[in-house]
């Protein structure tokens, strides 16, 4: 009863997507009210209506449905309430339902806020949206049903149907699989939903930016009224790829936090083209320029964002991400092509309307190093698109599948990162319209000295490889210019309003939280970086297999092992646990516990490491063998210098999206760019 | 990728200024991707295919994926040396679907002793998923001996995967 009711209400649902489709097309053409309003209350109600096929799920997760064939393959009883209720985007069909619900969810937020600000867009936001919403049921009551159940026919064989074949009865199995045990875990609860909200935001400004080649107002109204979406999404963006680096790292076992799988690229290649886009709308909000790029980009990202779902759910790659194989590949390719080909259709159609109000004059101006990041971050988009369809295309054109690994990532991308993080120490320093070698050295020279100087403290510290010592100048540079803008912005206020510092600094992240908010971001990226070259360019690992009483040694580090513990737990594992005491060179530093989890109902083990962690390194133990061997217990160790600041720089990070997301103290400002003069605009923002 | 470069619109030496800067920037990128596309490809072939073209293929990177023999597993977790065999699965995803899908192409391959198979040696930890009849994509480089020297280990269980029927059902 729960199934079919669920199934109805995602029927429902698309029914009336559809139909909301079609009374804003109307609607918007023929002007008529009427249609209009009926278009944007079947954009609402699709979201009580999906809100009751999840309600539905969740119910027979929880209850333990195990006739239903989704809850049968992705729960079991000895999972906690959590694990079950979070298992609802643990498979392939379920996680269509939960994409469909958010995008249900955000799509509605649009429409309740400001319907009548943005009245001329809107009815295109509607279209737009039902018709990725549209696909998404489609896909999940056509091809990914998660509510087909199990049938014993008369004739003794299994079917699979979402209604009862004639004569046949329920088949009901008395135990569920159970979630892959790598999937359970905090990070990775949090992780799928993260990157899904990230995925479905950027769905928004997309469908304003088409809304605005619609109805021809190519302005950047659209980019005005999207700027939070944008940011939202990016934050979610960035949340989910942070969490799935952090799951990798305490769950997968390999001391790595990210292995340029295909499908944390297709995660990753929005980020990109999004984080272009980001900086690029600045541009246009200030000088004018740059409208048909950045149209360019957020359909871009659109395309992304489809074509990662895509990956993660189409197993056209192979990966430890993908879902089992299904039918809906081809369906994915034909969606993304269509919306792609309709998209840039429509901005050849608006191209002259888009030309840019101004002239780029100078090669050291603001907007020009914009430019210089944005064809950065699009090298990085495609490096890691090339990498992704390099076996398809190899295999079309040669026949022979081709494939290329970490390493060609790592050797193409790490310039391009090096240069962006170059790009984030002058940009800011730079000014509208018009610098000069001479501005930018004069505001420059000071951290640039600053940040030498620490290099070369390094070198004398014993650090000799090069690509360290420019990572960490570069770290240093962009640090060091960073707060010094903040230092000499706070000063400034301090000196014209008198207000103490901390007073100033809180006023002035307030009245320009994008600027201010951006630098938290940079000095996080920052961060960040200061943890991936540690573990990327000084990571140490060793293995061996010790008895009771022996000890290994990696660096500083000797863990000695002093007894393992295998033993049944409530939840249906079986754990073996090792007990191992760490010191630092001759002093006892902490006792960790490495251990293996055999999950009875998957039949699968997970290996977790005991982690010793400290900002200034990670000692990280992997139990990795306990029962092959009378010679004792095989164990592989790494030492990851400095990886916690990826993480206290993603928090910062975070943190800085916040700011420059949070809304304005007073309602935002709806003025046009008036056309400035290039005088006015040399004033920084 | 070249696009803003059409962004920036008249007059003075600027412009040209400004392309200049942008191939250059394009050609560095196209380099950087060339280049190490040209020192990171791994040729991705069968059981099979590494065998007919042996000759072409040994000592360059490859990654090959077949079923493994359960009673070929060695490993001598002292040294971390593990070897195993694998036989000859299709490489193509269309091909294993019309042979019933992934299960059963690996049950197919590990009982048809006329399979072509191939010895892999690994240095490392044994993985837990490598058992009988598991899918095992190695990446390395085809020895002189005809061994297999694998640096990287990846396993697939298709009892990891989503199945369509229950193994014990009751009503």
């Amino acid at each position: 009863m729960v199934a079919e009711i669920g199934f109805g209400a995602l029927i429902v649902a698309f029914v009336v997507s559809i139909y909301g489709i079609v009374a804003g097309i109307y609607g918007a053409r023929r002007h008529a009210e009427p249609w209009l309003e009926s278009g944007r209350r079947a954009m609402l109600l699709t979201w009580p209506l999906i809100t009751l096929a999840v309600l539905c799920l969740v119910a027979l997760l929880v209850g333990g449905h195990y006739e239903v064939q989704y809850v049968y393959n992705v729960t079991s009883s000895f999972m906690p309430l959590y694990l079950k209720v979070t298992a609802l985007w643990g498979g392939q069909a379920g996680s269509l339902v939960f994409w469909s619900w958010l995008m249900a969810a955000f799509a509605s937020a649009v429409t309740l806020r400001k319907w009548d600000r943005d009245r001329e867009f809107l009815p295109w936001v509607i279209v737009v949206t039902l018709v990725t919403l549209a696909f998404f049921l489609g896909l999940v009551i056509f091809v990914e049903n998660p509510f087909v159940r199990f049938w014993q026919m008369p004739d003794g064989r299994q079917a699979v149907a979402m209604f009862a074949p004639r004569g046949a009865l329920p088949l009901v199995p008395m135990e569920g699989r159970g979630l892959n045990p790598l999937l359970r875990h905090p990070g990775m609860i949090l992780h799928p939903p993260m990157l899904y909200l990230g995925f479905v935001s950027f769905v928004i400004p997309y469908a304003f930016g088409i809304a605005a080649l619609v109805t021809g107002r190519t302005d950047d109204r659209w980019i005005r009224i999207t700027r939070r979406w944008t940011l939202v999404a990016w934050l979610f963006l960035s949340l989910g790829l942070i969490l799935g680096s952090r799951w990798a790292y305490d769950v997968l076992g390999w001391g790595g936090y990210w292995g340029w799988d295909p499908v944390e690229i297709a995660a990753f290649m929005p980020w990109l083209s999004g984080t272009a886009f980001l900086h690029s709308v600045m541009i246009q909000e200030k000088r004018g320029l740059f409208k048909r790029w950045n149209m360019i980009l957020i359909i871009l990202t659109y395309a992304l964002v489809i074509f990662g779902t895509f990956l993660t759910r189409s197993g056209v790659l192979s990966s430890v991400h993908a879902f089992a194989q299904s039918a809906i590949g081809p369906l994915f390719f034909g969606f993304i092509a269509i919306t792609f080909l309709g998209s840039l259709g429509l901005l050849l159609y608006r191209w002259n309307d888009l030309r840019s109000e101004g002239v780029m004059t100078s090669l050291l101006s603001r907007e020009a190093l914009f430019l210089l990041n944005n064809l950065l971050f699009m090298g990085v988009l495609v490096v890691c698109f090339w990498g992704v369809i390099y076996p398809l295309i190899s295999e079309i054109i040669t026949g022979q599948k081709v494939t290329v690994g970490p390493s060609y990532y790592e050797r193409s991308t790490g310039p391009l990162f090096a240069a962006l993080l170059l790009l984030m120490g002058i940009a800011p320093l730079s000014a509208w319209g018009h610098s000069t070698l001479k501005t930018l050295g004069r505001a420059l020279w000071k951290p640039l000295v600053a940040s030498v100087v620490i290099v070369v403290g390094l070198w004398v510290g014993g650090i000799r490889a090069w690509s360290a010592l420019l990572a960490f100048w570069l770290v240093a540079l962009v640090s060091l210019v960073t707060l010094y803008e903040y230092y000499r912005a706070v000063v400034a206020r301090h000196r014209r309003t008198g207000e103490n510092y901390l007073r100033a600094l809180w006023n002035l992240a307030g009245r320009n939280r994008r600027r201010y908010g951006g630098y938290i971001i940079h000095l996080g990226v920052v961060l960040m970086a200061l943890g991936i070259i540690g573990i990327e360019l000084f990571q140490t690992e060793t293995q061996g297999t010790v008895q009771p009483g022996g000890s290994l040694r990696l660096g500083n580090y000797t863990m000695l092992f002093q007894r393992l513990d295998v033993f049944d737990t409530q939840d249906g594992r079986n754990v073996a646990r090792a007990v191992v005491s760490v010191f630092k060179g001759d002093r006892y530093v902490g006792e960790l516990h490495p251990r293996r989890d055999f999950f009875y109902d998957s039949q699968q083990t997970m290996t977790i490491p005991g982690v010793r962690s400290t900002m200034e390194d990670d000692f990280y133990v992997l139990l990795v063998d306990w029962q092959s061997s009378a010679q004792g217990i095989t164990f592989k160790v790494y030492h990851n210098p400095l990886v916690n600041w990826l993480w206290v720089g993603g928090l910062v990070f975070i943190l800085g999206t916040l700011v420059a997301a949070w809304p304005d103290r007073e309602a935002e400002p709806t003025r046009a760019r008036a056309t400035q003069s290039l005088a006015a605009q040399r004033v920084r923002p | 990728m070249s696009q803003p470069a059409v962004e920036i619109p008249r007059p003075g030496g600027n412009r040209a200024k400004f392309i200049v800067g942008g191939l250059l920037i394009v050609a560095a990128i196209v380099y950087l991707i060339a280049s190490s596309t040209q020192a990171s490809a791994q040729y991705f072939l069968t059981v099979e295919e590494l065998r007919a073209r042996a000759d072409e293929v040994r000592g360059r990177e490859a990654r090959i994926s077949g079923a493994v023999l359960g009673d070929t597993i060695q490993y001598d977790p002292q040294s971390l040396q593990l070897s195993f065999e694998i036989a000859h699965v299709p490489g193509d995803n269309k091909e294993i679907e019309v042979q019933g899908g992934l299960a059963a192409v690996l049950h197919a391959a590990v009982n048809d002793p006329t399979r072509p198979r191939i010895k892999v040696v690994y240095h490392g930890v044994k993985p837990d998923l490598l058992r009988h009849e598991a899918q095992a994509i190695v990446t390395g480089k085809l020895g002189e001996d005809g061994v297999f020297y694998a640096e990287e280990l990846l396993l697939k269980c298709p009892t990891k995967y989503e199945e369509a029927l229950p193994e014990q059902a009751g009503n």
